[in-house]
């Protein structure tokens, strides 16, 4: 915290009353850590070996069930996470990619077909826009709560197929939306002159965006997709909650109907879902680095990255678009 | 479609209670997150680190987890029915504060989860605020107080506002998971109980849902878009 925006360069005498107010700090938190979290505890029988024992004693005779159920319950929802990944993934690719094609056709006369082509490719591709622009907003703004049920619901009464399914269709309609977005105003952040080399070397529009566009698009967001990747993870834990998918929750609480174990199970699968995401929100931390020293991106104003910084990694929400022209405009 | 009609009344109750639910939680993470935000740019380390391990505990977790934790771990430690959530006063705006114990412990995990996020959008909005700022006031003989109210803070806002808007957009989303875990009263329970009890069909169910949904976060994203371009307008 050397060049904070808050404080000026410690002295000696700050940096004694530092100390001082830390050290009170640290056994004030200490104290309180005891006192409302230690005791609450320890008062209530919640660390008592009978709960916890299943889960940290190998000597234990639920340990071995308990972690083969566990081994399962990850499995499953690592198998959603990645598959529903993947389908965000290619859905997002063909949104952006369907989107920006659109807005390059925007304008255009198609002069060069028969006239009734023409008109229909003119309002054929007038329709797409709206059309793709209406199911991104819908789907946006609507919690994966509810396309999961919708989705649930609709396997229930007409599908009738593996609950796995369910979480990959439920989870994809909402984040190939987003991952859609990502992608598409990565690539509207590029700046100019590299859609105008494109063009300028003959390349078609849908060249220009396969071969020139989404390329760095994909470099620039990387740590915002690797973000929404954590958002897809930690809504795997939906799918045992609405749909009945055995991932890690529902299993934990399978377990807790048996051994009555709330607090000590739930714990247990959180810190597992802590660690994985922490390792890849690191992941993402560090790719950013990269991007920026590596000039792809420029540096320019600190607000605009750490906005963008920001609406990446708060929400899973799309980075407004306005964020990366004022990062990528004046690459330096 | 006479469906939606019929129980419009139903919808509208269920829009209120996800309405209450959001506003409360909305007011709550706020000031959590506030408080948290002033923890990580403190000067003293004990307290940046708790900070940073709240936002890292919650800002990991799936809201779901949090949520189980709230309902199922907190009555075991003796906080029975949350029901110090009970204000009075308060519970005649908002019944559901009074009568349904759900409704404390999902709006517990809501405002424990939102809180990491909203810490993390007032830290930033903190750190863009450039130094030279904070140099210039500080050589201009102003008081920590004074740069704090009169500098740093109106500007870290101006950075800080559309993320903030984000994360409650977000936090709109997320209250759907209260509806589908429990009794919460909300608009998703409501439409479950419509389709999985009550037997109605999935489609005009569906499009009061979403329409409820999107009647929230579509104009608050549009009014954070404006504000993102009115900002980026003056910025520079």
């Amino acid at each position: 915290m050397s060049n904070n925006v808050l404080y000026d360069a410690p002295g000696p005498r700050t940096r004694r009353n530092t100390l001082i107010a830390s050290l009170l700090a640290g056994v004030l938190i200490i104290v309180g850590l005891y006192f409302f979290v230690f005791r609450p505890l320890q008062d209530h029988g919640q660390l008592s070996m009978q709960l916890w024992g299943p889960i940290i004693d190998p000597g234990n005779e639920y340990f071995s069930p308990l972690w083969d159920r566990m081994r399962d319950g990850w499995t499953a929802t690592f198998k959603a996470a990645i598959l529903a990944l993947l389908a965000s993934f290619i859905v997002g690719t063909g949104l952006a990619m369907l989107r920006a094609q659109l807005r390059a056709n925007k304008g255009r006369r198609y002069d060069d077909r028969p006239r009734l082509l023409s008109a229909a490719s003119y309002y054929g591709s007038m329709g797409a826009s709206g059309i793709s622009r209406v199911w991104v907003e819908f789907f946006r703004g609507l919690p994966v709560v509810v396309t999961l049920f919708l989705v649930g619901k609709i396997a229930d009464n007409y599908l009738q197929w593996d609950p796995l399914w369910t979480v990959i269709v439920g989870l994809t309609l909402y984040n190939g939306v987003v991952i859609g977005e990502i992608l598409r105003s990565g690539m509207a952040g590029l700046p100019t002159g590299q859609r105008e080399a494109a063009s300028a070397v003959g390349l078609s529009a849908g060249q220009s965006i396969r071969l020139v566009q989404l390329p760095q698009a994909f470099r620039i967001m990387l740590p915002a997709l690797i973000s929404q990747a954590v958002v897809i993870f930690k809504d795997t834990s939906l799918g045992g909650l609405i749909v009945g998918y055995e991932e890690a929750l529902r299993v934990g609480r399978g377990i807790v109907e048996v051994l009555n174990n709330s607090l000590p199970m739930y714990l247990t699968v959180g810190i597992m879902y802590m660690a994985v995401c922490y390792a890849l929100s690191k992941l993402a931390e560090y790719f950013q680095r990269r991007t920026r020293r590596s000039g792809l991106v420029a540096v320019a104003p600190a607000a605009a990255v750490s906005a963008l910084e920001l609406s990446i990694e708060a929400s899973g929400e799309p980075i407004k678009e306005a964020d990366i022209p004022a990062q990528a405009r004046a690459p330096r | 479609m006479s469906i939606l009609i019929d129980n419009f009344d139903l919808f509208a109750n269920g829009l209120l209670g996800t309405i209450r639910l959001c506003l409360l939680a909305a007011v709550g993470s706020l000031l959590l997150g506030g408080l948290i935000a002033a923890f990580r740019v403190s000067p003293l380390p004990p307290l940046r680190a708790l900070g940073t391990g709240y936002v890292t505990v919650f800002r990991n977790m799936p809201l779901t987890v949090v949520m189980f934790l709230s309902a199922f771990g907190l009555p075991p430690l003796g906080v029975n029915e949350a029901s110090f959530l009970n204000v009075p006063g308060l519970n005649f705006l908002i019944p559901q504060l009074g009568n349904n114990a759900f409704f404390r412990f999902a709006l517990i995990a809501i405002v424990l989860y939102t809180s990491a996020f909203v810490c993390e959008a007032l830290r930033a909005g903190i750190n863009a605020v450039p130094t030279g700022q904070a140099e210039a006031a500080r050589s201009l003989g102003l008081t920590f107080t004074q740069n704090l109210r009169n500098v740093v803070l109106p500007q870290a806002w101006k950075f800080a506002v559309v993320p903030i808007g984000s994360v409650i957009i977000a936090m709109i989303k997320n209250s759907a998971i209260a509806g589908s875990f429990g009794v919460a009263g909300d608009l998703m329970y409501t439409s479950d109980v419509l389709v999985s009890q009550e037997g109605l069909p999935l489609l005009p169910v569906f499009l009061g849902l979403s329409g409820g949904y999107l009647l929230l976060t579509i104009p608050l994203g549009l009014f954070l878009d404006a504000v993102e371009r009115r900002r980026a307008a003056t910025i520079r």
